[in-house]
């Protein structure tokens, strides 16, 4: 352990753990406002369906009904990419699409406005599946995406946006190989990230052109600065609340913000508008759908020669940011397999059914698994064991990838063959591995098997934050950043990260309310940010806070600056501590010493993250279970010991690893609806089913900020989904293909 | 027809008007402004409204107020009154990082109290299956396994 830090790498306790234990932590369904109305959702029973007439006469004369809303008369606000999603629109595309809104003094008798709504729909034929969307006769969603397709490339990401990776030349890369894995695989579970809490927000019009929102979220400020241009540019102040989960999906909540911001202004009094379970289940945001199709050629020694194929992306029935996940996904897939020669295209495809929009994994999780069946394939073709493949192939300090913008960057980060080697030999990979489609034990019809998978991100040090930390003269020092919580303990990792150069005791520091009114830009907590990122801008604000404190204190003190140092409140001469004043000495009552700063983004340091998973099939019942995980990784320095188990543990549910066995959003392909959009019947791990979990942490410190850490939030789970259809397929002997691997296709498969 | 009832919801009694068809969840959540007992699916599957009625844990979002006129309810909020001195299950919850986003907390805390009320020692196949009628989707359960172990030996009598 390394000592310039009281706080950093020790356990502590979350801020919030009292107010969570004592059920005081607000979340957004406990908020009350004064004149609150409350809002419900008339949804279309069909996938696909034009609105041909809707009568909201009766509804309106409901006691307590203050507003009700259809397509004719929303406000004309657009939001995707490109702009094409509204409030309420004269077309439905999934069931559960949107059809009327009602705002009343109870739920209550907003829902029984909605049943008087008389709706006549003139049915539509409907599209399920990415390949038959993209043929020609295919139903179309939107007139502005002709053949299904949505342009690709995110406008935030500049004009060179990865929709693909294009490089070298890939005949002469599959001509130098010597195995080719080839075939079209399917990740399409569409699992649900299905935070506890439903999403919700409030909306509130203080006047015509200034909103507040207040939501269930991980990122704040995507309720202002992405809202801004879709509502026509209000004045928007978003304020988080306590996040009740969100694993990307409340990243921000675009149609409850839509749809209580509509209904806020027809009322002219606040809204709340949060979300059923079912809503969640059906209308919210699922994982989206990954087709991969192409091939992949390696040689002997495990050379990736070439990879080509056609990535389809299925968004569902709108297009929230795909584009930015292709991006990240082409981004991600080159840290994994270093390769000269590429032709991969990323194509965007529309489908009626519920929407899928920002998942953690961004992208990476769901090419990934789609591709890397084809890459065991080759493997196995040419008997490599996949720890040595992922070790020679994993991006090196000094190896160049294409990013999210098109741009070349170079690794600066450290070498993970340590960490992807600890974590073998900790798991005993060595022993248990016994060659591609050989079980590692058989007992009786109980087959063991085991698998590996890396995923890694340069999301680390990506988007913008910016920081104000303030001194006070009692010995406090504030954050002003703008964090939520939604689960990861960053808002507490932040008081641990600021107080270093000033040595504060904990209990000192405290973080401003996450509100865009009172906080400097924070682009939010979204991929594994907030650690290098998020904690870069505090840590250098904190820093200059501390030298503006000093730069006041040296004429008291009668030395300079760079001789003295500051702990517990009191500054003082280095070495002589007799020789000191105390901080409210240094300022006096009426000043606080402060300190601003901007973390631009940093491309360079990738992070990493293996999974060793050990899986027990019995070939029987078909039934294929997680008997251990393992998950390796370096974090360059662990802020918070219990926060990042937490982290790593959570590996598993939540659209993570459990995809690859149960996890799945069942569609009934003739009629579009959900066949599981219930906690039931919606396979989730509970506490009968808890397997063993251990980790390999490495601290190889790295060039970010002073404590050289990164985050793993984003990719705890990404390796998980392939790691276990290797595992089982060697635990069967047989090479499966498809997500998840349900008994049905077990039994299909022996 | 709005029915007359009575609560009492930790210690303290409280007579109401209320409709019959409204859940104990909506009664504690909007009439008292005990919002620490969460809603989570509204059908008997999460465990996020667990409380306690006479003793014996409930899904509150199923069980109507007027079902439990005249009984005693316990909710997260009862656990620590002064909120000073926390109980040992949300001591060791906090100590054992138990929490991540917290919406599942104060209905696994409630199952908790329940599982030791029975059973002051329970081993961890019986933490797991005395909680299993709780779902938490952030933290792969094991840290909540842990602090409810960790809470029995609190608890365990001197
Ligand atoms: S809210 Fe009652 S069990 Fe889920
Ligand atoms: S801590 Fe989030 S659901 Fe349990």
């Amino acid at each position: 352990m390394r000592t310039d830090s009281r706080f950093i790498g020790r356990p502590s306790h979350r801020q919030d753990a009292r107010a969570i234990v004592t059920g005081r932590a607000e979340f957004i369904d406990d908020l009350k406002l004064r004149g609150m109305l409350y809002a419900r959702v008339l949804r279309s029973p069909f996938a696909h369906a034009r609105v041909v007439a809707v009568d909201t006469e009766k509804a309106e004369a409901v006691p307590g009904v203050k507003a009700v809303l259809t397509h004719k008369n929303v406000p004309d606000w657009k939001a995707g990419t490109p702009f094409h999603i509204r409030v309420l629109d004269s077309k439905v595309r999934f069931v559960g699409d949107g059809v009327a809104l009602a705002a009343a003094e109870s739920e209550r008798a907003a829902e029984e406005a909605l049943e008087a709504v008389h709706v006549e729909y003139e049915p539509l034929e409907a599209v399920f599946d990415v390949d038959e969307a993209l043929a020609g006769d295919a139903p179309q969603l939107y007139e502005a995406f002709p053949g299904n397709v949505v342009p690709g490339g995110f406008p935030l990401y500049g004009p060179d946006c990865l929709t693909g990776i294009r490089l070298g030349d890939v005949e002469q890369g599959f001509r130098e190989a010597d195995a080719v894995g080839e075939g079209t695989y399917k990740y399409e579970t569409v699992a649900n990230p299905l935070p506890l809490e439903p999403p919700g927000v409030i909306a509130h019009w203080e006047g015509p052109d200034r909103l507040t929102i207040w939501a269930a979220t991980q990122s704040a400020s995507w309720h202002r600065f992405v809202m801004l241009p879709s509502l026509g540019f209000p004045d928007i102040r978003a304020i988080a609340t306590q996040c009740g989960g969100s694993f990307g999906s409340k990243n921000y909540s675009l149609m409850p913000c839509f749809y209580a911001a509509a209904l806020a202004r027809a009322a002219g009094r606040p809204v709340k508008m949060c979300f059923s379970k079912e809503e969640q289940f059906g209308a919210y945001t699922l994982r989206p759908g990954s087709r991969f199709k192409g091939r992949i050629g390696i040689r002997k020694d495990g050379t990736v020669t070439a990879v080509s194929g056609s990535w389809l992306f299925d968004t569902g029935a709108c297009s929230d940011i795909p584009q930015a996940q292709v991006a990240v996904g082409c981004g991600e897939l080159q840290l994994m397999l270093r390769c000269a020669n590429w032709d991969l295209t990323g194509t965007i495809v529309l489908t009626n059914r519920p929407p899928s929009g920002v998942v953690r994994g961004f992208g990476g999780q769901e090419l990934e698994s789609a591709l890397l069946p084809a890459l065991f394939e080759a493997l196995e073709k040419a008997a490599i064991d996949p720890v040595d493949f992922f070790r020679k192939n994993y991006v090196k300090p000094g190896d160049a990838y294409l990013w999210r913008n098109g741009k070349p960057y170079v690794d600066r980060g450290v070498d993970y063959s340590e960490a992807l080697e600890r974590g073998a030999e900790t798991f005993g990979w060595h022993r248990k591995w016994k060659g591609w489609l050989v079980p590692t034990r058989v007992d009786g019809q109980t087959r063991i098997g085991v698998g590996v998978s890396v995923h890694g991100n340069a999301d680390v040090g990506e988007d913008v934050s910016e920081a104000h930390v303030r001194l006070t003269p009692d010995g406090r020092a504030v954050v002003h950043a703008c964090v939520s919580e939604s689960g990861s303990g960053q808002r507490s990792s932040l008081c641990r990260m600021a107080p270093e150069g000033r040595q504060l005791p904990l209990d000192r520091v405290g973080v401003s309310p996450p509100d865009t009114l009172v906080n400097p830009f924070e682009f939010g907590l979204v991929g594994s940010r907030g650690t290098w990122a998020v904690g870069g801008a505090v840590i250098s604000a904190a820093e200059k806070a501390r030298a503006a404190l000093l730069a006041r204190a040296a004429p008291l003190l009668g030395a300079g600056e760079e001789e003295l140092d500051t702990t517990d409140g009191r500054v003082y001469v280095r070495g002589r501590s007799d020789r000191g004043l105390s901080w409210s000495r240094v300022m006096g009552i009426v000043r606080t010493c402060s300190g601003s700063a901007r973390y631009e983004e940093d491309f360079t340091v990738p992070n990493f993250l293996a999974l060793f998973v050990e899986v027990e099939v019995d070939t029987g019942t078909g039934k294929a279970a997680v008997r251990e995980v393992l998950a390796a990784t370096d974090v360059g320095r662990i802020i918070d010991p219990q926060a990042l188990e937490g982290q790593l543990r959570g590996c598993f549910g939540a659209a993570g690893l459990d995809t690859a066995l149960f996890e799945e959003t069942v569609l009934d392909r003739t009629t579009g609806r959900i066949l599981n959009g219930n906690m039931i019947d919606y396979k989730w791990r509970t506490f009968r089913d808890l397997p063993g979990f251990r980790n390999v942490i490495l601290e190889t410190p790295m060039p970010t900020h002073r404590f050289g850490a990164v985050g793993v939030g984003e990719i705890s789970t990404s390796p998980g989904p392939s790691a276990v259809l290797m595992a089982v397929s060697n635990a069967l002997g047989v090479r499966m293909t498809g997500y998840p691997l349900t008994p049905q296709r077990i039994l299909e498969a022996l | 027809m709005k029915q007359l009832l009575t609560l009492r919801v930790n210690g303290i009694t409280h007579e109401l008007s209320i409709d019959p068809w409204r859940t104990l969840n909506e009664v504690l959540r909007d009439e008292l402004n005990l919002t620490g007992t969460k809603l989570g699916c509204g059908s008997g599957d999460c465990g996020a409204c667990t409380v306690l009625v006479d003793g014996r844990s409930v899904s509150s979002c199923l069980t109507l107020a007027a079902s439990v006129d005249g009984k005693e309810i316990a909710t997260v909020e009862g656990l620590a009154p002064s909120g000073e001195q926390l109980h040992p299950v949300q001591e060791s919850f906090v100590e054992n990082g138990a929490i991540q986003c917290g919406f599942c907390t104060a209905g696994m805390e409630m199952s908790a109290v329940y599982l030791l009320g029975r059973n002051n020692a329970p081993d961890e196949e019986q933490i797991r299956a005395g909680l299993s009628g709780n779902l938490c989707r952030c933290t792969g359960y094991n840290q909540i396994v842990e602090a409810v172990a960790a809470a029995a030996e609190k608890m365990k009598p001197s």
